[in-house]
């Protein structure tokens, strides 16, 4: 499509900005902290800008891999292989889009070593762009786990009391998932003879051996994911972690095991998922549940909003192995969403956190009064979190839902009453923190959001209702992409009834 | 011009909402209730071409979600039925903005307010002219998000906080029904669009479905499911309790929202999906079983209330179930009939009521009240209008809707038919009792209000009375007129398709058949219903609390609501709350991290604990280590390895 390399510029351009900070700022003065703020949003803003070339470049209509690159790298074991299809460009552009806002969000309330925190958050793009682009199953390894490390910073550094808890919980739990991950890949290696992914898609494991191999990799996105009973580092993490990076945390490191299953789980695995399928619908309906349940009695808002992340990646991975077009079309678009939502109800938090650095919800009450478009914004943020139709949360929720209903009416019965308990948690929430009188008296000066807010928050806002609307773009853009893993699918179920009829 | 009537609404909330402070209120209000007036307008025309003209007609606006075989599409489809919704919604809606022009007039947020209104008109616009089942979906959410947004705009009161929270949740509980109901849908037909649903239905009469580990009968689980999302909206017994605590919004929202249109949608729902409902006659006898039941038990409760509004709140509920009674015997136009008369004479004492609430300067408990007809005759006039209508006094609306669905319950075959019917005679009696006694309480007898509020008891301003005019003329002349178009025998050229009826479906034919006895009866019962009212009200003034004690138990149970509130809070109110205690402190906390993380790094340090134990530097410990060591080691290699 375009004669130079766009996805290698789109991945490493963050990087180029932190390298700027790293030799061109010195010293930790006012002025060495603005321009590092202003390095890494221009850095931010042109990876944007450039990866829309992606979304004008990309044809829905294509089934192969887009803007393709190959560089050889390690000799024969592995190359550097770039390329998007319609499951990870979505992604990419979600995290092009939300890092902007986290620079933003972190504008005022992080003084203390910015040009670390900025360096940290280029690098974290970086890394993530990588692992959504990555068509090498040994650069998708180093992506992938190297986004920890940023991560880990971040929350360990300018997080909150208990973060160093917080941090070693996160990093052990991913850790475990990934070891087993990283067996299973040169397991894939040593039976396959590449890292290439494309060619992985077409390479068909003895059944025996993808069990083995799904389990691994399942091992590590569900973690990621998190699904329970793996989920109990990221209220945490959460909790302890800076605004921003709780936004990138909800908004862009649980869709990497979502998106891991559909790249490698679900075409790689076709039989091993059909098999464990009821296995993951089973953790996943208890997420829905237990999860809302639990969110229910937070009383930190940060926790109330993690815990009903993972209810929502509870839908995510409930469509994923429904098998289905329509499941597997609303899981992509769930995630997506949920990347606009939760980042967006993280930064609602962060908002009143930088006034009053307090979460408890018992500390807020009749914000309303004084912050009557924050209250605005908040509303429509915690409608698209309840799934209300016309909201993007509405159409992921949906699609998946339906999908189940078809495969399993149990599980559709009671992953649909999470919608009940949606709306329970939320609604409590916002009636104790916006509504209700102002009678707090350390409230009653605090002010409304102001243009830098307004400027992270409105187009989350807008893009809620308008892919709740008219979330055809992104379903058309994945449409294709699940296809092809449909069609991985339906050859496994047709492999597995040949066997099956040729058995005595 | 179908997207002028539902865009309009749209535009003026948008305008309102995003704009109201810039422009200020009264500009805000100025638009919102001009574009509603203007959408009422074209609501009329495309109603007489629609019904009368015979012109139906489907605008496709775009795609909403098409994948793997669901599509959905954004479209306006206007036959019959939804005519006759759309000027009931865009009627009652324009005349509630005019009478809210005054009626809000001292409150400094109505830029909010008008803006709210106008959103709901437009979700229930969206949710009446659906052609598919999720966009019907999307409006029923939009009414129930306006719904909570306005029951809960006095948001410093934790009282209507709480109401809007319950009236959004306990829909939600509905929502859940009916978003199941989709689901069955889609798997049995392939399709959520009503054209290919309806076109399917008749194929679906002998399939099974396997719902939650049963093979079930397809259209009657379909119609279950559905029919529990409109019980939550409609308040049907069971899901009811969020509708009193409603009243907690302002009053023009009670009338637009909690009389005449957004409860309705149920009704709605049922009527339009009856190629569904025609295929099982257990749905149908649901139906009719719940109809009756909530119409006699909300009208018991009305009858004790003392709050002005929350009587006419459970009458509406008992008037809902009266339209349910009618729709589970299948005579759906009966049902709509009701819908539409009683929108008009509910909205119409609602809205009386706000200004009988604002002549009392916000009072809303009938015990202050007394003797004011003389003080604002015109609401009194109105308001007996809407009153007489509600209790079906001959040749006025209700006399002619409410009287067709106690017919139908008679004749109807269904093995409720009798409960049915004795259930919503009594209710009539009812009705007309709980309606005398808060014209009485009200109106007539010595004032019981103070002597400072008695005195400055004032009319309303003219943009409040004018609604109250124009309702009195529905109230009064709507069932008469339209008689013939939902019960009488045009009634098929009324509807044509947007209604369907089975082949065996004979009951409007027979209800014209029955006896004069029977015919009669509701009449009798309004009557006794008066003369009660008027013996314990106006002639014997100590009766009513005599009655109350010597019956103590039956008084307070009525006076409580049967209790649903306390039970509910004590099977699941409190029980979600210490499940999620539980879960977080105990399964979280303790089982999960306790054996996960943090027991894994409590042994990790217990194992290098003890290994630093073994470090105890003693040569001959090391020495008899290893010493062990080589001897297991020569162990296997001769038995394990050897061969």
């Amino acid at each position: 499509m375009y004669d130079w390399p766009i996805l290698s510029v789109v991945t490493f351009l963050p990087l180029v900005g932190a390298l700027l900070i790293v030799l061109m700022i010195r010293g930790d003065d006012e002025v060495a902290k603005r321009n590092a703020r202003w390095v890494a949003l221009w850095a931010t803003l042109v990876t944007f800008v450039i990866s829309l070339l992606l979304l004008l470049g990309f044809d829905p209509s294509a089934t192969e891999f887009q803007f393709v690159e190959t560089r050889s790298w390690i000799g024969d074991i592995a190359a550097y292989r770039m390329g998007v299809d319609g499951i990870s460009l979505p992604f990419v552009l979600l995290t092009t889009l939300l890092m902007p806002m986290c620079i933003l969000a972190s504008w005022e309330s992080i003084q203390l070593r910015v040009k670390e925190y900025m360096i940290c958050f280029l690098v974290l793009e970086t890394l993530m762009i990588g692992t959504f682009s990555s068509l090498d199953l040994l650069q998708f390894y180093i992506f992938f786990e190297g986004g920890l490390i940023p991560m880990f910073i971040i929350i360990g550094i300018w997080g909150g009391k208990r973060r160093i808890y917080a941090t070693f919980k996160f990093f052990l739990y991913t850790l475990a998932g990934s070891v087993l991950m990283m067996l299973a890949i040169m397991a894939m290696y040593w039976q396959s003879g590449t890292t290439d992914i494309v060619s992985l898609l077409h390479f068909n494991f003895p059944s025996g051996m993808q069990k083995w191999l799904w389990l691994a990799f399942f091992a590590s996105f569900a973690v990621k994911m998190p699904m329970w009973p793996v989920h109990t580092w990221l209220p945490d993490a959460h909790v302890e972690a800076p605004t921003a990076g709780s936004v990138i945390l909800a908004g862009i490191l649980l869709k990497m095991g979502g998106y891991g299953f559909l790249r490698f789980s679900l075409p790689m695995f076709p039989e091993a998922s059909a098999y464990f399928a009821p296995f993951v619908f089973t953790l996943s309906v208890i997420a829905i549940v237990y999860t809302s349940l639990v969110a229910l009695m937070q009383e930190d808002i940060k926790k109330l909003i993690a815990y009903s992340s993972v209810a929502h990646m509870g839908y995510v991975t409930m469509g994923i192995f429904t098998l289905t077009q329509a499941g597997i079309q609303g899981a992509v678009f769930q995630m997506v969403s949920h990347g606009f939502v939760s980042g967006a109800l993280f930064l609602c938090v962060g908002v009143v956190y930088d006034r009053m650095h307090t979460r408890e919800i018992a500390a807020y009450g009749g914000l309303v009064h004084r912050m009557p478009i924050y209250a605005t914004v908040f509303m429509v943020f915690t409608m698209a979190n309840v799934g209300l139709p016309g909201t993007s949360g509405f159409i992921g929720e949906f699609l998946t839902l339906i999908a189940t209903f078809g495969r399993n009416s149990w599980v559709a019965f009671f992953a649909t009453s999470g919608v009940i308990l949606s709306a329970c948690y939320a609604l409590w929430l916002y009636r104790r923190v916006i509504f209700g009188p102002l009678e707090k008296e350390s409230l009653k000066s605090i002010l409304d959001l102001n243009h830098r807010e307004m400027l992270s928050l409105i187009p989350l806002l807008f893009f809620t209702i308008l892919f709740g609307i008219w979330p055809q773009p992104i379903l058309d853009a994945c449409n294709v992409a699940v296809n092809a893993i449909m069609a991985r699918a339906d050859m496994a179920s047709g492999a597995v009834k040949a066997a099956s009829l040729m058995l005595p | 011009m179908y997207q002028v009537i539902v865009f309009l609404p749209l535009l003026g909330f948008l305008i309102a909402g995003l704009f109201g402070r810039m422009i200020g209120a009264r500009a805000s209000e100025l638009v919102t209730t001009t574009l509603l007036f203007i959408a009422a307008f074209f609501a009329w025309i495309v109603f007489f071409r629609t019904t009368f003209g015979g012109e139906d007609g489907t605008v496709e606006l775009f795609t909403w979600m098409s994948t793997g075989g669901l599509d959905v599409t954004w479209a306006i489809r206007v036959d019959s039925l939804t005519a006759v919704m759309l000027i009931l919604v865009t009627t009652v809606s324009a005349l509630v903005h005019l009478y809210s022009m005054g009626y809000m007039h001292e409150d400094p947020s109505r830029p909010r307010f008008f803006a709210y209104l106008s959103l709901f008109t437009f979700a229930m616009l969206t949710l009446v002219t659906s052609d598919n089942l999720v966009q019907l979906f999307f409006g029923w959410e939009g009414v129930g998000l306006a719904s909570y947004l306005l029951i809960g705009f006095w948001y410093d009161k934790p009282s209507a906080c709480a109401a809007a929270m319950k009236a959004f949740i306990v829909n939600r509980v509905g929502d859940f029904g009916f978003a199941l109901g989709i689901f069955a849908v889609f798997m049995m037909t392939g399709s959520v669009a009503f054209e290919q649903v309806f076109a399917s239905a008749p194929s679906l009469v002998d399939k099974n479905i396997l719902f939650l580990g049963h093979e079930w009968h397809a259209p009657t689980i379909i119609c279950l499911l559905l029919f529990v999302g409109a019980m939550g909206k409609s308040a049907q017994l069971g899901l009811h309790t969020w509708l009193p605590d409603a009243m907690e919004g302002p009053t023009p929202v009670s009338a637009l929202i909690h009389a005449a249109t957004m409860v309705t949608a149920g009704v709605f729902m049922v009527a339009r999906l009856s190629p569904l409902f025609e295929l099982s006659q257990t749905a149908l006898n649901v139906v009719l079983f719940v109809g009756a039941s909530t119409a006699f038990f909300a009208a018991t409760i009305g009858c004790v209330q003392n709050d002005i509004k929350r009587v006419i709140a459970y009458s509406t509920c008992s008037q809902l179930g009266y339209m349910f009674t009618a729709l589970g015997t299948g005579a759906y136009s009966v049902g709509v009939f009701h819908l539409l008369t009683h929108g008009f004479f509910k909205a119409l004492l609602f809205l009386a009521a706000g200004s009988v609430i604002t002549a009392m300067h916000h009072e809303q408990d009938m015990r202050h009240m007394g003797g004011l007809w003389r003080k604002i005759p015109f609401t009194y006039g109105t308001m007996m209008i809407g009153g007489l209508a509600l209790t079906g006094f001959p040749f006025t609306a209700g006399y002619y809707s409410k009287d067709a669905i106690i017919e139908t319950a008679f004749v109807s075959s269904s093995p409720f038919a009798t409960y049915a019917w004795v259930l919503t005679v009594a209710a009539a009696a009812l009705t007309a009792f709980y309606t005398w006694r808060q014209m009485f309480m009200t109106f007539h007898g010595e004032t019981r209000a103070d002597h400072h509020t008695y005195d400055h008891v004032h009319e309303s301003p003219k943009t409040m009375l004018i609604p109250l005019g124009v309702l009195s003329l529905g109230a009064l002349f709507a069932g008469m007129i339209l008689y013939p178009y939902f019960v009488g025998h045009d009634v098929d050229q009324f509807f044509r398709e947007a209604i369907f009826m089975g082949p065996e479906n004979k009951i409007l034919e027979e209800m014209h058949h029955i006896p004069g006895w029977a015919k009669w009866a509701p009449t009798a019962m309004m009557a006794l219903g008066f003369l009660t009212a008027y013996w314990m009200y106006i002639a014997n003034p100590a009766v009513p609390k005599a009655l109350a004690k010597q019956n103590d138990v039956l008084y307070r149970f009525l006076l409580n609501k049967w209790y649903f509130d306390e039970i509910y809070d004590f099977l699941f109110v409190r029980t979600t709350k210490w499940l999620g205690n539980f879960l977080w402190k105990q399964g979280d906390i303790r089982v999960i991290d306790g054996y996960g993380p943090n027991g894994v790094s409590a042994r990790v340090v217990d194992v290098t604990n003890r290994v630093i134990r073994l470090q105890t530097g003693y040569l001959y410990h090391y020495a008899f280590v290893m010493l062990v060591g080589v001897a297991a080691l020569i162990t296997w290699f001769m038995f394990g390895g050897a061969h």
